[in-house]
């Protein structure tokens, strides 16, 4: 094996400089006003912007929550996992079969019929959500249990392996998942609340989890996994902790694209699904909240301008034709490029804090620019 | 079941497993010298039928010169990721040169779409191959015969060129230990370059007999076969050749024998490999012949 650069001895003194966050008195005031700001522009929104404009905030916001699930897992706690969109299929499927009402899921249905339980059941959007984010997040356990002990990219091969396994399972039992034909007429209760509501909320779960000792021990076990044992860090405890709330997120967003889109298929829990919330951490800086949220607004709102890519133009003198599949090219030249000259994404380990912003700050060396 | 279909299954097994076994030595080298899952490495085999299909039938060439110009072209492709996505993050994290990997699969197909349309194209198979011949009541196409043939023959090539040559010598010393091997004077780079001509053009071949296989391509015939091959390098001991012939093999009888014994399982023939990956990463990570190796601090 070859040495990656020799660790700086002070891996926690780094961590616990960046600890020392001077807040900005303004602070709590400020992050209010947003709060404010955002809900008055979502109440203006459903009103005033045109359904295509509020699907991409919707996409946006349950962008966020899908990209700071993995990046918790990925960024924060340094497992390389690539099966998110494994999770997501599940909370997807579960939340789909439990809100849809017994009319619809008899229509969907007409190859096989759903197995009994599940024929007459219809829950409220909450429930289901909740409830498809919990299974998401047994299976979690599940396959966190064993996989959870490799490392590097045996775990991001295992996990993978997982997710296309997830995929595959959902593909054959035809009786609950009506298999490769998907589930459509999705009851569509995804909307900017819903949405935004979800990426608010995992934004304050996700950073008030990475401020608290588990996140501690959560960054402790990325810089330096047997160092991190050796300072008492419950290595097990807290990769466990970390994946399976990561899973909770991505199978709770699952059951919010499901309802926005209204139709899913295992066609679309492919590994394509697991690269574009990959491209989001990536992009935004493995290990920064504030980078994860910008990352996400960037690449939804490019994967539709880069629409106009793929359709036809027509420039009044000369028509080009669309190049279908030019979106992927570009998102993966994207990652690619990123990875080789700008490692650290937008934001790196840093955050966008008030007092950064304000430029009341001290200048304490938080640079997360290790490894 | 009788015996006669018992050998009918394990020829149809040993056919698709050489296949495996081709591609997986490719994962098994690169792995061997730089601890990179080349991720890329299944599409490889996507451009590779490519280009034979567009030369046999765009441009016309002979089927032998297409053949060669495919794996001449992806043996180059497969330098050239190397020089331009993986070389510059030599000194990174290992996870960078996973992610850049993942984006150049990612490239690779979505490429091919561009270029070569997301519609799947039929392959045209040479009436002969597709010919069946009798031996004691199992009826085997030629093709099944054809496959492990040249498997075969490109193996002995390769045990020579790693196990006879003063270049295979240099191969094992690098990934062995990476440092001292520069220290003894070993051009690393020129190494690595040469290990990745060598199992692009293995994937290459791996590729052009996978869709005579499978007589149909589309831009994402690579992404399973690519990921199965991995299992099956993992399944023998990763960085291990042997290994991933052993792997291939095993794999490819195992997946044929699964859907041939138990249909109703049929469904369930992707997840197969997946299961074994599992298997394989928790009982024995170093696999089949893997040696063992202590983690270091």
């Amino acid at each position: 094996m070859r040495r990656q650069g020799l660790k700086p001895p002070g891996a926690f003194v780094r961590l616990s400089e960046a600890y020392r966050q001077q807040p900005s008195r303004w602070g709590p005031l400020l992050t209010t006003v947003i709060i404010l700001c955002l809900v008055s522009f979502i109440h203006w929104a459903g009103g005033h912007l045109n359904p295509y404009q509020v699907r991409i905030l919707n996409l946006i916001g349950i962008n966020i929550g899908l990209g700071l699930s993995l990046n918790l897992i990925n960024g924060f706690t340094g497992q390389f996992c690539l099966g998110h969109a494994g999770f997501m299929a599940v909370g997807a499927y579960t939340a789909t079969l439990l809100m849809m009402p017994p009319a619809v899921k008899q229509m969907n249905f007409f190859m096989v019929p759903l197995v009994a339980p599940l024929r007459q059941v219809e829950l409220p959007f909450l429930a289901a959500l909740l409830l498809g984010g919990l299974l998401s997040a047994l299976m979690g356990v599940f396959i966190g249990a064993p996989v959870l002990r490799l490392r590097g990219d045996y775990l991001a091969i295992a996990t993978l392996g997982f997710s296309e396994i997830i995929r595959i399972v959902i593909t054959n039992i035809r009786s609950v998942t009506n298999g490769a034909l998907g589930l459509k007429g999705i009851p569509a209760y995804t909307d900017l609340w819903w949405s935004w509501g979800f990426a608010l909320l995992t934004l304050v779960v996700v950073s008030r989890l990475i401020h608290s000792s588990y996140g501690l021990a959560f960054k402790a076990i990325r810089e330096d996994e047997i160092a991190a044992e050796a300072m008492g860090v419950g290595l097990f405890r807290h990769k466990m902790l970390a994946f399976t709330l990561g899973a909770f997120i991505a199978g709770v967003g699952g059951g919010f694209l499901a309802s926005l889109l209204t139709t899913i298929d295992p066609n679309m829990f492919r590994f394509t699904l697991t690269f574009e919330i990959l491209l989001i951490v990536v992009l935004g800086g493995m290990g920064s909240i504030t980078g994860t949220v910008i990352a996400a607004t960037i690449v939804t709102v490019l994967k539709e301008v880069l629409r106009g890519v793929e359709a036809p133009m027509d420039l009044g003198f000369v028509s080009l034709p669309g190049i279908p599949g030019m979106r992927m090219v570009i998102f993966s030249l994207l990652l690619i490029v990123v990875v080789l000259f700008y490692r650290e994404g937008i934001m790196g380990r840093r955050e966008l804090s008030w007092g950064r912003v304000l430029g009341t700050r001290d200048k304490t060396p938080d640079r997360g620019a290790d490894t | 079941m009788d015996l006669a279909l018992f050998f009918q299954h394990l020829a149809n097994g040993i056919s698709l497993g050489s296949l495996y076994a081709l591609i997986a030595i490719g994962y098994t080298m690169v792995y061997g010298i730089l601890r990179l899952i080349n991720f890329a490495h299944g599409d490889l085999l996507m451009m590779s039928a490519y280009i034979v299909f567009y030369g046999m039938l765009v441009f016309a060439l002979p089927w032998w010169l297409s053949v060669v110009l495919a794996v001449l072209l992806t043996a180059a492709l497969g330098m050239g990721i190397e020089r331009a996505a993986y070389r510059p993050l030599r000194d990174s994290p290992r996870i960078s040169v996973l992610i850049s990997a993942i984006g150049v699969s990612f490239f690779l197909q979505n490429l091919g779409i561009v270029v070569f349309g997301g519609r799947a194209k039929a392959v045209y198979r040479p009436a002969w191959l597709a010919a069946t011949i009798d031996i004691g009541g199992v009826s085997i196409t030629t093709l099944a015969l054809l496959i492990p043939g040249v498997t075969l023959i490109l193996l002995l090539m390769l045990s020579h060129l790693v196990y006879r040559t003063k270049t295979g010598m240099a191969m094992r010393a690098v990934s062995r230990d990476y440092d001292t091997a520069r220290l003894m004077g070993i051009d690393v780079d020129r190494i690595i370059s040469f290990t990745f001509v060598t199992g692009s053009a293995l994937a290459a071949v791996g590729g052009i007999m996978w869709a005579l296989r499978y007589p149909q391509i589309h831009p994402m015939i690579g992404v399973m076969p690519g990921l199965k091959c991995f299992v099956a390098a993992v399944f023998g001991g990763i960085g291990n050749i042997p290994g991933a012939v052993l792997g291939g093999f095993l794999l490819g009888i195992g997946e044929i024998m699964l859907v041939a014994f138990i249909p109703n399982l049929a469904g369930y023939r992707d997840a197969f490999a997946f299961v074994i990956l599992i298997l394989t990463l928790l009982f024995r990570p170093t696999g089949l012949l893997g040696e063992k190796m202590a983690e270091k601090v």
